[in-house]
C-alpha cells in the first residue's frame, strides 16, 4: 500500500491507500476525494484531473509526456509541476507522495 | 419571395439527435423497418464521442471486434447504415422539442439553432453525455464579455473586422482562427502556455512567418483576468512563463481550450431527467413522453451500464416501438437478415 496525500485549495489534507499500478486519479476517485473529476475516466482525453506535484516530490514524480502536455494546454492554470493525475502511476517509490488539487478543474 | 436564407421545413419518422456510434446504429435497426431518420448533432462531423474523443484509441469491447479504434467503429458504422442513406445535419444543435400530436398519435416539432425545422412522428434522443459546446475558461468576470467581446467561435469573421484580437490556444482551432483573421484584423495577438503547438506544422509555421514579418504577436503566458467596461474588453491580464504579470491590449479574446458535454437544452423539453440522465422503460427506452425515446449514455434505468454495446440493444428494441407509432397499421414481423429475401434487398445484398 502506497499512502498518497491530497491537498485542497483551503488547505485540507486528505491521506489515502493506493495500490500499486493504479493511477494517482484513479485512487483519488476509489476513496472519493474531491477536487479531482476524470470526466473521461482516465482516457488522458479531457485534463479535468489536473493536480500540482508537491514541490518535493516534483523530481521524483517527473514531467509530463507529450501526450499529457496536449492536454495540460486544455486545463486551467497550468504551473511548472502541473500534472494530470491520471497519468501518474502508483507505486512504492511514491508512497508518501503530496498533491495539491486546483480550486476548480477546466 | 421565399426567405431564402430560412431552411424548409422537413417532414420525416424519425428524427435522431446525435451522431455518435448508437444514433448512427439506430439508422440499420430503423432502416430495417422501412423507417426513415434525419441525425442532427452539434459536431461537424459524425461519431460522437468516438469520433471527437478518442479516433484513434483501440475499443476492446465491442461484441465481433477484439479491437477497433473509435474511427474505425465509427467508419463501419457509416458503411452498415449507407443502404438507408439518412440525412446529416451537421454544426447544429436542436434547441426547441414541441408536442404537436397525441399521446397515442404522437408528433413533434423539432427546431435547431440553425433555424431547420423538423416535423415528425418520433424522436430518439442519443446525445450521449451532451452536446460538444467549447469549454470556457474559468476567468473570474467572464460572463460580462460574452456578449461583446469574448467568443467561443466565430459565426461570422466578418463581424471581427479591424479589431484587437487576442487568440488564447495551442491547437488547430486556434491556428487557424489566428490565420484567417490576421489579415482582417487590426492586430492578431496569439497567446499559449508554451512555445510548443499541438496544432498542424504547416499551420504554425505559417504563424512564426507572420510573426517574424511583425504582422502579428506571439505571446508565451496564460490569461489570468479581464479588464474593461460595460461588457467591452479593453485588455487581457496575463501571467508568464516566468511567473511575471502582463496586459495584452485587445477588444476581442477568442478563447479555444477544446470542448466540453453539455445536457444543453434537453433539459427543457418536459422529460422527466434523473441526475442529468433521462429514465427510459426496459422494453421500449421510452422516456415520460410517448413518441421520445433515449438510447445510448443519455438515458438510465436499473442496471444500465454506460456501453456502446448497450446502446446498439436499446436502439434495436425502441426500433420495434417507433414501427408502431410510423405503421400504426402494418403488422411487424419479426425477420432475420440471414435469412429474410426482404431485408436482404433492403440491405442490397444478393
Amino acid at each position: 500500500m502506497t499512502a498518497i496525500t491530497f491537498i485542497d485549495h483551503q488547505g485540507t489534507a486528505r491521506t489515502v491507500d493506493g495500490v500499486d499500478g493504479a493511477t494517482v486519479m484513479e485512487t483519488a476517485v476509489r476513496h472519493g476525494v474531491p477536487g479531482i473529476e476524470a470526466e473521461c475516466g482516465g482516457a488522458c482525453a479531457c485534463a479535468t484531473c489536473h493536480v500540482y506535484v508537491d514541490a518535493a516530490w516534483a523530481e521524483k514524480v517527473g514531467q509530463p509526456a507529450s501526450m499529457e502536455e496536449d492536454m495540460l494546454d486544455f486545463a486551467f492554470d497550468v504551473r511548472p509541476t502541473s500534472r494530470l493525475s491520471c497519468q501518474i502511476k502508483v507505486s512504492a517509490a511514491l508512497d508518501g507522495l503530496v498533491v495539491h488539487t486546483p480550486e476548480r478543474q477546466a | 419571395m421565399s426567405n431564402s436564407t430560412t431552411p424548409e421545413m422537413i417532414s420525416t419518422d424519425v428524427v435522431i439527435v446525435g451522431a455518435g456510434p448508437v444514433g448512427l446504429f439506430a439508422v440499420f435497426e430503423l432502416g430495417l423497418l422501412d423507417i426513415k431518420a434525419h441525425l442532427i448533432d452539434i459536431l461537424p462531423k459524425v461519431g460522437g464521442q468516438c469520433a471527437e474523443l478518442y479516433p484513434e484509441k483501440p475499443i476492446y469491447d465491442i461484441p465481433g471486434f477484439p479491437v477497433i479504434t473509435g474511427q474505425g467503429l465509427v467508419e463501419n458504422l457509416m458503411r452498415q447504415i449507407e443502404p438507408f442513406h439518412p440525412t446529416f445535419h451537421l454544426n447544429q444543435m436542436v434547441t426547441e422539442l414541441e408536442r404537436i400530436g397525441t399521446e397515442t398519435a404522437p408528433r413533434f416539432r423539432v427546431t435547431t439553432d440553425a433555424g431547420q425545422v423538423f416535423d415528425c412522428k418520433t424522436v430518439l434522443i442519443a446525445a450521449g453525455g451532451g452536446s460538444f459546446q467549447p469549454k470556457k475558461p474559468p476567468i473570474a468576470g467572464i460572463d460580462a464579455y460574452e456578449e461583446h467581446s469574448v467568443f467561443y467561435a466565430v459565426r461570422r469573421m466578418e463581424a471581427l473586422r479591424d479589431r484587437t484580437v487576442l487568440i488564447v490556444g495551442g491547437g488547430d482551432s486556434a491556428l487557424d482562427w489566428t490565420l484567417n483573421l490576421q489579415p482582417i484584423a487590426r492586430r492578431v495577438t496569439l497567446m499559449h502556455r508554451r512555445d510548443d503547438f499541438r496544432a498542424a506544422p504547416h499551420s504554425v509555421e505559417q504563424m512564426r512567418a507572420l510573426v517574424a514579418a511583425d504582422k502579428m504577436d506571439l505571446r508565451i503566458g496564460q490569461v489570468t483576468g479581464l479588464a474593461g467596461a460595460d461588457g467591452r474588453l479593453s485588455a487581457a491580464i496575463c501571467r508568464g512563463a516566468d511567473n511575471g504579470v502582463f496586459e495584452v491590449a485587445c477588444d476581442t479574446m477568442l478563447p479555444f481550450f477544446g470542448l466540453t458535454m453539455k445536457l444543453g437544452p434537453i433539459a427543457e423539453w418536459g422529460l422527466n431527467l434523473h441526475e442529468n440522465l433521462i429514465p427510459a422503460d426496459t422494453e421500449k427506452f421510452e422516456t415520460s413522453v410517448p413518441g421520445i425515446f433515449a438510447v445510448g449514455d443519455i438515458n438510465t434505468y436499473p442496471g444500465k451500464l454506460k456501453l456502446i454495446l448497450s446502446g446498439f440493444h436499446e436502439a434495436a428494441l425502441a426500433a420495434q416501438k417507433v414501427h408502431r407509432y410510423v405503421y400504426p397499421e402494418k403488422r411487424l414481423l419479426f425477420q432475420y437478415t440471414t435469412s429474410s429475401t426482404s431485408l436482404q434487398k433492403k440491405l442490397g445484398v444478393n
